[in-house]
């Protein structure tokens, strides 16, 4: 117990140092993290109360569920809806992370298909799926399973994964309908508008550094992300998810910011290599490859996303099914993509906490458990909102 | 969403496993983790073991962790004793 108090009070102590320090300097700093368990951890811990005046936290585009655009929702719902509208008995059995379920596309959600009769399941592991495939396909069953494959490159393993596993079962009613996202290019684009001139403006990247994404770092490794510090002299810090990691995480960036040197520090070493988890970078690599993928705020980014190989087209729902996302609208009114890129608060949209709540989500930065949105009615944000940001806001 | 959470693996054969996870069984693929063997401690997502945690720093986080349990019982017990009091003296 005293070691943890110690520990926290400790980085306590060097972040408001490092605070007074540009606080004297008249400056204020934005982080931004990029992941929705660092989002929700540092509202749960209490962590936006500890820290100084002139130091934020932002959230980025870290949340799966929150950066998918609304035309890979609508093809998902459409999927889904799909077996409910199955004529000829050959429906499909829609297996998803339990997260997706409440998303709302032009066509409703996935938890209305699933009561309006669609086979829609909500699994722990894509393994699961496969499983389920291969009790279906052993049975003599009718029907395939299709695995909606959402996530990061912590998660995309696992889906490549299931894809093998189908492989060496000989499944062919299996597929994954995937939307995978890749963190590098959505950083990269984030810092795209990241310039002085921008930001005098108001405009563009208002952030001083990325409190950078940790199990995202366990399987890409920490040597990755050291071209956005070469490239941007743009402070990173590989951070774990504890209260007092998170915390860590966020002083060592005010100290970067207040000392002018900005590094790649890893804060997770517990987990995360240099170089990653090889095993998991083929088993990705051997499955997907990058295309150009469409992201809620930031549009198409190249090589952002990951498709099906292919060599493993049979496994892929988009080609099985003949699916082409068109993007949609996004929900008049909801201001998702701004919140997810830092140029505005949950606070600031018109619908947060009026007619968009968690009961009754319209964005899907509120659908999520992991959105920022959702965090903030959770933990009552709002009333976190007493620092004005640089160039105006709440 | 990319949540890990760390555990002890308990069996281990031909890339599945079962680990403890808070005196939970869970069943997991370690097909990602050829080097992790029986004992090993791990970062398990979604149903798959992402990383095998070197045991010294693993067992400093989790010391860590132990600890803040063990402050929040405490807590929680001081509070508890604190409202009895309060309402024995009121």
């Amino acid at each position: 117990m005293a070691t943890v108090r110690a520990d926290a009070r400790m980085w306590v102590d060097r972040l408001a140092a490092a605070a007074e320090t540009l606080a004297r300097a008249g400056r204020s700093v934005s982080f931004m993290e990029v992941c929705g368990t660092h989002t929700v951890n540092a509202f749960r811990s209490g962590l936006h109360g500890l820290m100084p005046a002139n130091v934020r936290l932002l959230s980025g585009p870290g949340c799966p569920v929150c950066v998918t655009s609304q035309g890979d929702i609508d093809l998902l719902i459409e999927l889904g809806m799909r077996s409910v509208n199955a004529q000829n008995g050959r429906g499909i059995v829609l297996c998803t992370y339990g997260d997706m379920m409440r998303v709302t596309g032009a066509a409703g959600s996935l938890e209305l298909a699933r009561s309006r009769g669609a086979d829609v399941r909500v699994v722990y592991s894509a393994l699961d799926a496969v499983k389920l495939a291969a009790v279906k396909q052993d049975q003599g069953g009718r029907g395939d399973v299709v695995f909606a494959a959402v996530g990061f490159e912590t998660t995309a393993p696992a889906t490549a994964c299931a894809v093998l596993e189908a492989q060496r079962r000989g499944l062919t009613n299996f597929a994954v309908l995937a939307s995978h996202k890749l963190i590098m290019p959505a950083l990269r684009a984030l810092l795209g508008t990241f310039t002085t001139e921008a930001r005098r403006h108001g405009t563009g990247l208002n952030v001083d550094g990325f409190l950078l994404p940790g199990h995202v770092s366990v399987i890409l490794g920490a040597d990755v992300f050291a071209p956005i510090v070469q490239d941007y002299a743009f402070p990173c810090v590989i951070a774990g998810f504890e209260p007092v990691q998170i915390l860590s995480g966020l002083t060592r960036l005010t100290e970067m910011a207040a000392e002018s040197k900005p590094q790649l520090e890893n804060m997770y070493p517990q987990a995360v290599t240099a170089r990653g988890n090889r095993v998991a970078q083929t088993v990705m690599e051997q499955v997907f490859e990058p295309i150009d993928a469409c992201w809620r705020a930031l549009g198409v980014l190249k090589g952002s996303g990951l498709g099906v190989r292919a060599q493993y087209q049979a496994y892929d729902a988009a080609a099985k099914y003949g699916l082409v996302a068109v993007e949609g609208k996004e929900p008049p009114g909801c201001r998702c993509g701004e919140v997810i890129t830092g140029r505005c608060t949950p606070g600031e949209c018109p619908l947060f906490g009026r007619v968009c709540t968690p009961i009754d989500p319209i964005g899907p930065c509120m659908v999520s458990s992991e959105g920022v949105c959702a965090a903030w009615f959770k933990y009552g944000g709002q009333k976190l909102e007493v620092v004005s940001p640089k160039g105006g806001g709440a | 969403m990319c949540l890990a959470v760390p555990a002890k693996l308990l069996t281990c054969v031909n890339g599945e496993g079962v680990v403890d996870l808070h005196g939970s069984q869970i069943q997991v693929s370690t097909v990602l983790v050829p080097e992790a063997g029986i004992g090993d401690w791990v970062l398990v997502h979604a149903g798959f073991a992402i990383q095998r945690l070197d045991e010294d720093e693993a067992a400093e986080t989790f010391a860590l962790l132990a600890d803040m349990e063990r402050a929040q019982a405490e807590t929680h017990h001081e509070d508890a004793k604190a409202r009895k009091e309060t309402r024995g003296a009121g």
